[in-house]
């Protein structure tokens, strides 16, 4: 009977050594950030009161959190005007049928503003595949130059020049070539959207390229080895040996050039005036309304935010991928 | 029975319809209905976002997606590469794309969009400066239109301490550009000529005070910074600066030019030649929407100001909007005062593309060097016809007539327009303009090219 209850007793004290340790790693894990996030906001409003520009105070909390209720309303607005667009659309059309039968209804496309939301939408999806395409274009390139250190050093010198030129660079010949090149007259993707796709592909580019051959040519000798006995073909050499072992390497040049492609693509936005965040940004510095800077710090934190999660989300991957590798090896 | 109904609906649809193509005679279906048109953020596009948020686009049968312009280059290129198929435009683009200075491009304008709608402001420090050279009403008001007779001797200080005087307007071929340097030379003060044939295309020769570009929206904060003294441009970066206490507006254009012609729609030649219809039926539009921002003495302007202060048009605050758009303009903080025509969209026959209105901008971008060479009078109003569309505009409006839209006596008589202003006095230098005689107008000017001069 009392072996039990001391058995009970045990459990419940180690229940609470649990419960303390739990609270204890909560405290670190949740308290500290939470309270850090709460310093910050405290420095930030009272700093904030204290600098005045010609377009009013700076905005503090209260404000740009008035400013992500403003955006959202619009946002909600817009999509009530859309629906009445398309009825009046469906009316017209339908009036138009009643008169000449042989008209072909077409659906035009909502001609409004782009929301707040719409913008954060277009920059993810500019980002994405510019990201896509690079990674189509380097990791092929970076294995070919990672087997052959003939072809590396001669690639090499045009990789070392190309890399450290920032991507803002080429926008002006990328839009140039980007309207001359691309002409049609029904143009799926429009071209403001393939310039900072584009100019996305620059900045990831180089640093995959780089970490890709890195990647490869750090294949262990005895590896090498074994498909050199085993007589593998070319395909089944980098598909076996290579890839799994470079693949932490270039997913690590995978991370480090997205994180500098978001940034560059706000950026570039601003600068093209290409739909997106950027261009969010960029008018509401132009409207210079008593609300605009509380809206440009509503984006600054969107940017912010979103750029985390891309890390994190990119920072998953690789974890996933390195275990499949060991899994697999 | 659900046939039968149908069938009701049909005819009935059909009987209405047929009432309206009636009325609608010769003007077709649009043949482009999905249109993009740029703007550049200032009051004076008013007439796009109304005609838009009115629904006199979609009346015509036109989807038009409406798109701020960083700045007036890259909205030119826009409409001649095609990205847009139209834009709001400042007078002095499509004529000299016509031209070919700058970009060379057959760009039209079958609608003029405004009146008036600028003003030149100066920093705190200049104003300081300049002031007591204003001479002062019986009511110890400033006596306004302030000359630059004023600021004359800033400008020579300036000069004489080595500082070059800058200030800043919107484009070289802009009316911003043009009413400075007026009011500027009126006042004795040399804005500097171009030399195209040499090259030289940045308007410093000779100059007193150095004018450069800066887009509109940058203006306040570019003076703000130091980099310009003053600039000229249109609303609503004047009252802007009141607002924001980092300069004053010394005299509005309405004061340097009365109801002078301002901002244009500008499409290019061939759009207008692809798509007639789908032409007339944007300048219906527009004119429609011009029309409702004047109508019964402006009492629709609060609600104009609305939605201009929209983000994704203007998007200044609305009491900056409503200040020069409702009837009243802030020069020195406090000194409010009356000027109803300050912007004016559709009275005084002010959407009508008149050959005399481009002709006053051919005959500056000559006395100023743009044109290098000297042109006969006759030459003056062939580039005037090639580039100003009034038989598109004539067009419209007789359509909207017979719709019963808007009446014939709100528009020119058409069978006796010749597309000449009488002769306009009210400028600030007291000089009348005559556009059936360019040349002789260019010759009174003191300082600026005269007839036989090439720098």
């Amino acid at each position: 009977m009392s072996a039990t209850t001391s058995l009970s007793n045990d459990y419940s004290e180690s229940n609470v050594a649990m419960l303390k340790a739990v609270f204890n790693g909560g405290l670190k894990l949740l308290l500290a950030p939470l309270a850090g996030i709460g310093l910050f906001l405290l420095l930030w409003s009272s700093a904030a009161t204290s600098i005045n520009t010609s377009l009013g105070q700076f905005p503090g909390p209260a404000a740009v959190w008035e400013q992500i209720h403003s955006l959202y309303q619009e946002h909600r607005e817009e999509r009530v005007k859309e629906g009445a667009f398309y009825e009046r659309q469906e009316k017209r059309n339908a009036a138009r049928q009643a008169k000449d039968p042989d008209y072909v209804v077409r659906i035009r496309a909502y001609t409004g503003k782009e929301t707040y939301l719409d913008q954060i939408i277009t920059s993810l999806v500019t980002v994405m595949s510019g990201f896509i395409l690079a990674v189509v274009i380097a990791v092929p390139l970076g294995i070919t130059i990672g087997l052959s250190k003939t072809l590396n050093s001669a690639i090499n010198p045009v990789i070392q020049i190309f890399k450290p030129v920032s991507p803002l660079a080429w926008l002006p010949l990328v839009t140039m070539v980007v309207s001359s090149v691309y002409v049609s007259n029904d143009q799926l993707v429009a071209k403001s959207l393939l310039n900072s796709m584009i100019t996305v592909t620059l900045c990831c580019l180089w640093p995959m390229v780089i970490n890709t051959s890195l990647g490869v040519r750090s294949v262990e000798k005895d590896l090498i080895n074994v498909s050199q006995v085993l007589n593998l073909s070319a395909f089944t050499h980098i598909k076996k040996i290579v890839l799994p072992s470079a693949i932490p390497m270039i997913f690590t040049g995978m991370r480090l050039s997205f994180g500098v492609a978001w940034m560059v693509l706000i950026a570039a936005e601003m600068l093209a005036q290409n739909p997106g965040l950027g261009k969010f940004v960029w008018d509401e510095f132009q409207n210079g309304s008593s609300n605009s800077l509380a809206r440009i710090m509503v984006a600054v934190l969107t940017i912010g935010l979103i750029g985390f999660l891309l890390d994190r989300s990119m920072l998953k991957l690789q974890q996933w991928v390195s275990w499949n590798k060991t899994a697999n090896s | 029975m659900k046939w039968l109904k149908s069938l009701a609906v049909k005819t009935l649809v059909g009987i209405s319809s047929l009432s309206a193509a009636v009325s609608h005679a010769e003007l077709g279906y649009p043949e482009k209905e999905e249109l993009r048109i740029g703007f550049i953020k200032l009051t004076d596009m008013a007439p796009i976002a109304i005609a838009y948020e009115k629904g006199f686009f979609e009346d015509e049968g036109l989807y038009v997606t409406i798109e701020a312009q960083a700045n007036w280059k890259v909205l030119l290129d826009g409409v001649i590469d095609g990205r847009l198929d139209g834009a709001h435009m400042l007078a002095g683009q499509p004529i000299a794309a016509s031209m070919g200075y700058g970009t060379k491009a057959d760009i039209i304008t079958p609608f003029s969009m405004d009146l008036n709608g600028n003003g030149i402001t100066v920093s705190n420090e200049i104003w300081k400066q300049m002031k007591p050279n204003i001479p002062k009403q019986a009511d110890g008001k400033l006596q306004h239109p302030i000359k630059a007779d004023a600021l004359k001797s800033v400008v020579t200080k300036y000069r004489e301490e080595g500082k070059p005087f800058n200030m800043g307007m919107v484009f070289p071929v802009s009316t911003h550009n043009y009413e400075l340097r007026y009011w500027l030379a009126a006042g004795g003060i040399h804005p500097g000529f171009y030399a195209p044939h040499k090259g030289d295309t940045s308007g410093h020769i000779d100059a007193d005070a150095l004018l450069s570009v800066t887009p509109p929206p940058q203006m306040p904060s570019t003076m703000e910074a130091g980099t310009i003294y003053g600039y000229c441009v249109g609303e609503p970066w004047n009252q802007q600066a009141v607002f924001k206490n980092i300069g004053v507006p010394v005299v509005t254009d309405y004061e340097i030019w009365k109801n002078n012609p301002e901002k244009v729609f500008g499409i290019t030649k061939q759009f207008a030649r692809k798509y007639p219809n789908t032409t007339v039926r944007l300048t219906r539009a527009l004119i429609r929407a011009a029309r409702w921002l004047d109508a019964n003495n402006n009492n629709n302007r609060p609600e104009a100001v609305k939605i201009l202060s929209q983000s994704n048009y203007v998007g200044a605050d609305y009491d900056v909007i409503a200040n020069s758009m409702t009837g009243t303009f802030e020069y020195e903080k406090g000194d409010k005062r009356s000027v109803p025509d300050f912007n004016v969209f559709f009275r005084y026959n002010a959407t009508y593309p008149y050959y005399s209105d481009a002709i006053w901008y051919l005959t500056q971008m000559r006395r100023w060097g743009q044109i290098s060479e000297d042109k006969p009078d006759s030459w003056y109003l062939e580039t005037a016809k090639k580039v100003y569309r009034p038989d598109i505009y004539r067009l419209a409006a007789e359509s909207l007539i017979s719709e019963k839209l808007i009446k014939a006596e709100e528009f020119p008589d058409f069978t006796t327009e010749d597309g000449f202003r009488a002769p306009q006095t009210h400028f600030i230098d007291g000089l009348v303009y005559n556009g059936k005689s360019p040349n002789a107008y260019i010759n009174k000017f003191s300082i600026g090219l005269k007839q036989g001069d090439r720098i």
